[in-house]
Parts: C-alpha cells; sequence; structure tokens
C-alpha cells in the first residue's frame, strides 16, 4: 500500500460529506440532498435491501426445489416468487447498482467535478427508483398477488393473468425513468464537466463504461417504458396490439422487450467491467494493457449489443434472415467482450500481484464472466439454442454473466471503494472468509444448472423428473453455503463502518486516478481547487511498485 | 471543450421564422392528405414518411432550436435517430423476409 502525497492531507482534514453542513439536520439532510455522494449512498441503502429481499426469494425458490413434487410452497406462490425474484434481481438490483451507487458517487470526482450536471434530477431519479421498488414489493401483499408471468411478462399470458400485472408493469416504468435520468446524468456530466486536462483518453476506464452505460440507457430504456405501458392499455382496453386473439401479434411483444431488455444486460455488465479495470491495475502495480482498446470495446459493446436482441427468440419462429442476421451479430458482440478479457489478463502478466479482497472479487469475476459470455456464445447458435432455449442451462448462464459478473463487480466495488466513501476499513482477513465461501458455493449452486439444462431440466418448472432431483439438491446445498458468505461478508462491512479502523490517508490502494488523490472521506465539493490533469489514469512509474520499469530494464 | 461556446442568444429566431414554419407544416399535413388518396402502389408509404420526415426536419432545427446548439446536441439527436432506424432495419428482417 502507498501513502500519496498528495495535497489535501497536510492542511488537516476537512469536514466531509458525512457532516451536516446546510441548515437541515439528520434524516433530512440525506433525503434531501442534491450532493452526487449522498444520493450514492442512498441507492447504496436501496440497492443492499432489495437485494437482501432478492436473495430470501431465490432461497426460498433452491428450498422449493429440493423435492420433485412441491416442498414448502404450492404452484401459485412458486410462479410468483421467481417472478418477483427476476424482477427485483434485474430492475431494481442489478441495473442501477454499479452506476447509480459508485458511478454517483465516483464519476464526478474522477473527471473532476464538484457534482453531476443535474443534481436535482438525481435527487429525483432515486425517487423515482425507491417509488418504482415500493410498489413492486406492495404488488406482493395486495389483493391479487404478485405478477406471476416471469420477469419478462411474455403475452399473452400477461394480459390474462388475474394477479397486479399492472401495478408491477407500472412499478418497471417508473423504474425505468429513474434509470433514463441516471444515463442522461452522466453523459451530460461527461461531455461538459471535465476538469481542465482531462481529456476523453485520460479518463478512467470506469469513466469510460458508464458514458457508454449512458448512451444504452437513454437510447434503449424508452423502449421497453412504451412496451410496457403498451401491455398495460391491451389489458384495460383489450385494443388488440399482442394479444393474438384480438388480432395482435405476440412476436412484436418479443421483439420490443428485448430491444431493451437485452442492451439491459450491457448497462449491467459494462459499469461491472469498468470497475474491474480500475481494480486490476492497482493490485497488479501494473499501467493497463491496452487502454483504447477497453474504452473503444465499451462503446462497441454499447453499439452491437443494440443490435443481437432476437437471438432471445430464437425458438418462437424468426424468419430465416433474421435468425442468420441475428446469430452472426451475436457471435460478433463476444469479440468487444472478449478483448477485454485479454487485456486484464495481459495486465495481470508479470504483474506484482496483491490479493486483497477486491482483486479477489475482480479475479472472481473474470473466471465466472468466462463460463457465462462463453455458454452465451454456445446459445448463440442457431440449432443449440433449438435444443436449449428454456432449460436450466439458460437460468445458469445468466447467473453466470449476472451475478457472476455483475454481482462479483458489485462486491469488489464494495470491497475496493468502501473505505474511501467512509473512511474506516473491513476486517480483511474476514473479507477473504466472505470471499471463498461466495466463490465455492456460487459454483455449487450454478454450475449443476448447466447440467441439467444439457439434460433437459425446463425452466421455471415446479415439478420436475426425479432424475434431475440431484442436481437440485447439489444447487440448493450450494445456496446455503452462498447466502452464508454473503452474510460475512454484509456483516463484516456494516461493522466496518461503526467499529472499522480509521482510514487516513487519501491513496488507500495506490490507485492513480483522481479519487484517490482527494480527501478520505471526501468533502461536499470533492476537490478544494479544480485539479488541472497532466497525466494518464494509470501511470504506475511513479508508484511504490514500479514495476513497469524493471520491465523495461529486463 | 469547445463545447462550452453556446449561442442561441444572439441567434433567436423572430416569430416570423416560427409562422413561416407553422404554415410550412400545415401545408405538408394537408399535402400528406391529398396524397394519401392518389393510389402510388407500394410508393405510397414512402411518400408520406418523406413528407413526415421534412415536417420532422423542421421542428427539431427551428421549434428545438437544433439549429442553433452546438455539435454535441445535433450529434446526439443524430445517434438517436441512427439508433431507432437501425432497430427498424432489423425488426424488419423478420417482418420482410418469411
Amino acid at each position: 500500500m502507498s501513502n500519496s502525497s498528495v495535497a489535501l492531507d497536510g492542511k488537516g482534514k476537512l469536514p466531509s460529506y458525512l457532516i451536516d453542513q446546510g441548515k437541515r439536520k439528520g434524516l433530512l439532510a440525506w433525503l434531501l440532498s442534491t450532493d452526487h455522494k449522498r444520493i450514492a449512498i442512498l441507492y447504496m441503502i436501496g440497492v443492499l435491501s432489495f437485494f437482501a429481499v432478492g436473495v430470501s426469494l431465490g432461497f426460498i425458490i433452491r428450498l422449493e426445489l429440493l423435492t420433485p413434487q412441491g416442498t414448502i410452497i404450492d404452484a401459485q406462490a412458486y410462479n410468483e416468487i421467481f417472478t418477483l425474484h427476476g424482477v427485483i434481481m434485474i430492475f431494481i438490483v442489478v441495473i442501477p447498482a454499479i452506476p447509480a451507487i459508485f458511478g454517483n458517487f465516483f464519476l464526478p470526482i474522477m473527471i473532476g467535478a464538484k457534482d453531476v450536471a443535474f443534481p436535482r434530477l438525481n435527487l429525483l431519479s432515486w425517487y423515482l427508483y425507491i417509488i418504482g421498488g415500493t410498489m413492486i414489493l406492495l404488488s406482493m401483499v395486495l389483493p391479487g398477488g404478485a405478477a406471476d408471468t416471469g420477469w419478462t411478462f411474455y403475452i399473452p399470458y400477461s394480459v390474462r393473468t388475474g394477479t397486479n400485472m399492472i401495478f408491477t408493469l407500472s412499478a418497471v416504468f417508473i423504474l425505468g425513468f429513474s434509470s433514463i435520468l441516471t444515463g442522461m446524468n452522466f453523459l451530460t456530466t461527461i461531455h461538459r464537466l471535465r476538469a481542465p486536462g482531462m481529456g476523453w483518453f485520460k479518463m478512467p476506464l470506469f469513466t469510460w463504461s458508464l458514458y457508454a452505460t449512458g448512451w444504452i440507457q437513454l437510447l434503449a430504456t424508452p423502449i421497453v417504458g412504451i412496451t410496457l405501458l403498451l401491455v398495460i392499455i391491451e389489458r384495460v382496453f383489450g385494443v388488440g396490439l399482442f394479444d393474438p386473439t384480438l388480432g395482435g401479434d405476440p412476436m412484436l411483444f418479443q421483439h420490443m422487450f428485448w430491444m431493451y431488455s437485452h442492451p439491459a444486460v450491457y448497462i449491467i455488465i459494462v459499469p461491472a467491467m469498468g470497475v474491474i479495470s480500475e481494480i486490476i491495475p492497482v493490485f497488479a502495480h501494473r499501467t493497463i494493457f491496452g487502454y483504447k482498446f477497453i474504452a473503444y470495446s465499451s462503446i462497441a459493446i454499447a453499439v452491437f449489443g443494440s443490435m443481437v436482441w432476437a437471438h432471445h427468440m430464437f425458438a418462437v419462429g424468426l424468419s430465416n434472415n433474421a435468425e442468420f442476421i441475428f446469430s452472426l451479430l451475436t457471435f460478433l458482440v463476444a469479440i468487444p467482450s472478449a478483448i477485454k478479457v485479454f487485456n486484464w489478463t495481459a495486465t495481470l502478466y508479470k504483474g506484482s500481484i496483491e490479493l486483497e479482497a477486491p482483486m479477489l472479487y475482480a479475479l472472481a469475476f473474470i473466471f465466472l464472466f468466462s463460463i457465462g459470455g462463453l455458454t452465451g456464445i454456445i446459445q448463440g447458435a442457431l440449432n443449440v439454442d433449438i435444443y436449449l432455449t428454456d432449460t436450466y442451462f439458460i437460468v445458469g448462464h445468466i447467473h453466470y454473466v449476472i451475478f457472476g459478473g455483475t454481482g462479483m463487480a458489485l462486491f469488489a466495488a464494495l470491497h475496493y471503494w468502501l473505505p474511501k466513501m467512509f473512511g474506516r476499513m473491513y476486517n480483511k482477513k474476514v473479507a477473504k472468509v466472505a470471499f471463498w465461501h461466495i466463490f465455492v458455493g456460487f459454483n455449487i449452486l450454478y454450475f449443476p444448472f448447466l447440467i441439467m439444462g444439457w439434460l433437459g431440466m425446463p425452466r421455471r418448472s415446479y415439478h420436475y423428473l426425479p432424475k434431475f432431483q440431484i442436481y437440485h439438491i447439489i444447487a440448493t446445498v450450494g445456496s446455503w453455503i452462498l447466502v452464508a458468505g454473503l452474510l460475512i461478508m454484509f456483516i463484516n462491512l456494516l461493522r466496518s463502518l461503526r467499529t472499522g479502523e480509521i482510514v487516513t490517508e487519501n491513496n488507500i490502494w495506490g490507485g492513480e486516478s483522481l479519487e484517490w488523490k482527494v480527501q478520505t472521506p471526501p468533502i461536499t465539493e470533492n476537490f478544494e481547487e479544480i485539479p488541472e490533469v497532466t497525466a494518464a489514469p494509470y501511470e504506475y512509474k511513479d508508484n511504490d511498485e514500479p514495476v513497469l520499469e524493471k520491465e523495461e530494464v529486463n | 471543450m469547445d463545447d462550452n461556446k453556446t449561442s442561441h442568444i444572439k441567434h433567436t429566431p423572430g416569430y416570423g421564422i416560427y409562422i413561416l414554419v407553422w404554415l410550412a407544416l400545415v401545408t405538408l399535413t394537408a399535402l400528406t392528405a391529398t396524397v394519401a388518396g392518389i393510389s402510388f402502389g407500394k410508393f405510397s408509404i414512402a411518400v408520406a414518411l418523406v413528407i413526415a420526415m421534412i415536417k420532422s426536419y423542421l421542428v427539431l432545427s427551428e421549434f428545438m432550436h437544433l439549429k442553433f446548439e452546438m455539435k454535441a446536441f445535433r450529434i446526439f439527436v443524430l445517434v438517436a435517430i441512427l439508433f431507432f432506424l437501425l432497430l427498424i432495419v432489423l425488426l424488419f428482417q423478420n417482418y420482410s423476409y418469411y
């Protein structure tokens, strides 16, 4: 670890953003704050609370599937629970998780700005988020029960089910607006508020990833908004847009839904890749390999990722032409993702790797995301996909990509940036114990999904053939290990906020981007003076581990 | 960052332009309605779309001030339009080639 000799330290600590400085005090000072850092903390509380709900629902699903017949809940409750698990985890947890928490907190600091471009819209986006999230929770307790269609809301069932569909669809519509506002705010901030000298190619790669994500949020989210609105109109007025019995086209719904929901996978994964691009060079003590390629690959993922949506529909009877084009584009989108993976591993090569908790999670990301990505390519092949559609293979794939990818990156980011945000360090040994529980539990839980899916186990199934029971038992045991790891991790992090060792140094891990040059925790205005940026974000020559120089000599 | 040079204060157009644009929009709407009655065969939709594009251009550039805004805004709008076109082109790969 290095102790940076940058500016603010020597002058004594200034009051941080955690101390109320305006006329409002206490809870109101948080709920009405337009400081991007406080809004980030509000988002963190929201996202992690909903994550706890989502995990609990997933845990119940796994318990239910211990036996081939009903175990602890009835079939209707099972349908509602797996729908809620998907809706909460996708729309309320992983989509906002990294951009809304860490993007909000660190994007302005990383580019040398005092706040985002539209601080009030930023706060509004949090309120919309909380309203949307609360509505989803309310749908469980209101008469009618939670939606039971699966998180994809497929027509015609979503038009006919008697559950609280309109409520759920409206909630997702509102959550979409929250996401659009965040994306728009980030795009404007990156375009307009960069510090002097902070050229496009001096921006940290996390910022680049948020830029690419912002575009997807801004362009693709309105499509799902209008689609869900059309489903509501269909239910209320029976117009016949999607419902085949009224002359509608159910495939049009699937097209419109996936036009957003596939790019949404990239809203979820691209910021996660940004986090990994920050952590790898810091803990390998090496300048990142292929900076420009990683930056451009974020944009390439955003572009190609918007053109592959119909690969979710290979089994519904697309035209041959569409199947050919979407399959080809699906293979192409793997290229920019692979560029990132190869660049990260090239950065690790000959680095002085420090296996701190953030790095462990980052390495787990590369491993698990690679499995997720490669199983995705398998499904990009038309003939194989017909066989695998709606099996547990898909469920395994999505969990490897989203939980193994974004989940691990979220945990990496928590361990990397939390000490900076709160000025307290967690117990590093316990963090590693938690990591190994999570990593082992994750694979015991989700790898059997891939195997039983390959053998034909259908997804979303309440009853199943006895031959699959062994895989379900293994997966359920994995879920217990995983949940134990999550509990250890969160208790460790929460305890650190109260009793953790106080961190005073600005540069906790030896990073080179701007957030490591400001006070820990940062002051309300982030910088005493807006910095003039002269260096690239990953110059490790001047660091305490001059690995690059050694290499050059060799 | 030369994006900072906004110039819409000195370029605010007068009401005259707005009225002209409004008249143009009304005329084009009338034109759309008229040509809808003429049978152009498979070109009828293309004609209606071309007129609609001209109208959108007028609204975007004059009423929404894009004409006077900095380049970044124009690029933003262009990207959105291209994205929409891309979605339509890909979507019609399914509907036009059975």
